[in-house]
């Protein structure tokens, strides 16, 4: 694929990348790569990383994503990228949280164990930004959330998928974690994302764990492909 | 081949495999988000890194000996004390998942060419459900601390996806349990902080009779 197609593909039909990354496992370590090292600009950018990112300056996804310090090499390039991946989705989770308490359509219990929610996921994204920071990386930009929000029972179910989604996430990425630290900070978070999951499963009836004794992992690419309806 | 001569393994050293207790609560600080940017830590963990030794066996017999702990408190205090409604119901349910916890930490130690601990009797005190689903979420808070406690000290990625498969149910019951004794289904707020072994049989230790 020349440059010239890829900047193509990557500036008219963003959404071609997350498929390239559901459907090519070579792209998506070549985006892990990428974004760890460059420490993309924005969501937007941080998924165009994916697309020719070993080239040098003159290619397209460089002049898209900046040329920002290059990582060093190794296990907190790879960590640097996991933890950008999670801070999205943290920001996202953070906004649709906000987007829920600003419709006023949960009021008290259930509404404040939403607005205790949304805090933690503000948490999580201050904790995260700040260990991309301290690895010396670049932190991803708070990309643009949209979250359709009609009722409480659609919003409430729109919640459980969206905790059980991250929940996946972070296990996905659990045992492609370098850095002992790093690892424990995902444990630590990726157990309160699976207890936000459990509690929304108890307001929609629907199982607690939804997949048994075991909860099972989505990849990086399952699950950007499945948020991507939420980026605006 | 690992020979188990010990009793309780599980109650014998502090330390798991060289980790101090201050690294994991150095852990814990940095879950928070306490030190981020304030603190080189890196030399300090590093350091108690270097101590590691194997042990992947020794790590899991410790789970496996808490999943012993939740089968038996679900499926058999459950129905001494007589439960109803919804207490009963996930008695049932989370029983259940700790059996098959317990299972699969049992074939995985002896892939490993490990023994596996062998069930323990237990102790569990209280008379009604009240005292049941206060139990519960003590025992299945205190499992979300000890798995992610121990996990990073695993040297294999694939138990350490089994440990993580593990401990997201069992926080998945705490929450759930939590709920229905009106507690917040996040104790811990933001993030689950890592416990020591020491701490886990602080809880544990006293209901394990033999």
């Amino acid at each position: 694929m020349s440059q010239d197609t890829e900047k193509q593909e990557s500036v008219v039909q963003p959404a071609g990348i997350v498929e390239r990354l559901v459907r090519d496992d070579v792209d998506r370590k070549r985006f892990l790569k990428a974004v760890g090292g460059l420490g993309a600009a924005s969501f937007g950018t941080f998924v165009l990383a994916a697309c020719g990112s070993s080239k040098s300056s003159t290619t397209a996804s460089t002049a898209v994503v900046g040329t920002g310090t290059q990582g060093t090499a190794g296990s907190s390039t790879t960590d640097i990228a996991i933890l950008n991946y999670a801070l999205t989705l943290e920001y996202l989770e953070s906004q649709f949280y906000q987007k829920v308490i600003a419709s006023k359509l949960f009021t008290g219990k259930v509404g404040a164990l939403l607005t205790n929610f949304g805090g933690q996921e503000d948490e999580h994204v201050l904790a995260l930004h700040g260990a991309v920071a301290k690895m010396g990386g670049t932190p991803v930009a708070k990309p643009e959330a949209k979250f359709p929000i009609s009722n409480a029972e659609q919003v409430a179910q729109l919640a459980y998928s969206v905790e059980n989604l991250g929940a996946a996430a972070y296990l996905g990425q659990a045992g492609n974690i370098q850095s002992p630290e790093v690892l424990a900070t995902a444990l630590s978070i990726h157990s309160v994302e699976a207890r936000h999951a459990s509690t929304l499963g108890t307001l929609v009836k629907k199982p607690v764990t939804p997949n048994g004794a075991f909860a099972i992992p989505d990849d990086m690419s399952t699950v950007l492909a499945a948020v991507k309806p939420y980026i605006a | 081949m690992v020979e188990n001569t010990l009793a309780h393994p599980e109650l014998a050293a502090f330390e798991v495999h060289g980790m101090t207790r201050a690294s994991f609560m150095l852990r814990g600080a940095l879950a928070a988000g306490a030190v981020y940017g304030t603190t080189a830590v890196g030399p300090f963990v590093a350091q108690a890194l270097a101590q590691t030794g194997g042990g992947d066996a020794e790590i899991l017999n410790f789970a496996l000996t808490l999943e012993y702990l939740e089968s038996a408190f679900y499926t058999m205090k459950g129905k001494e004390v007589g439960l109803s409604g919804q207490a009963k119901t996930y008695a049932k349910e989370f029983g259940m998942e700790e059996e098959q916890h317990v299972a699969a930490l049992t074939g995985a130690i002896k892939e490993l060419g490990a023994q596996p601990v062998k069930k323990p009797t237990f102790v569990f005190p209280g008379t009604n459900e009240k005292s049941f689903l206060a139990l519960a979420s003590v025992l299945e808070n205190t499992g979300v601390g000890a798995y992610n406690g121990a996990a990073p000290s695993l040297k294999s990625k694939q138990l350490l996806g089994v440990a993580g498969s593990i401990v997201q149910v069992e926080a998945r019951h705490a929450a759930a349990i939590d709920l229905l004794v009106n507690r917040s289904p996040t104790p811990n707020g933001g993030f689950d902080l890592p416990l020591t072994k020491t701490q886990v049989l602080a809880k544990a230790g006293p209901l394990i009779k033999s």
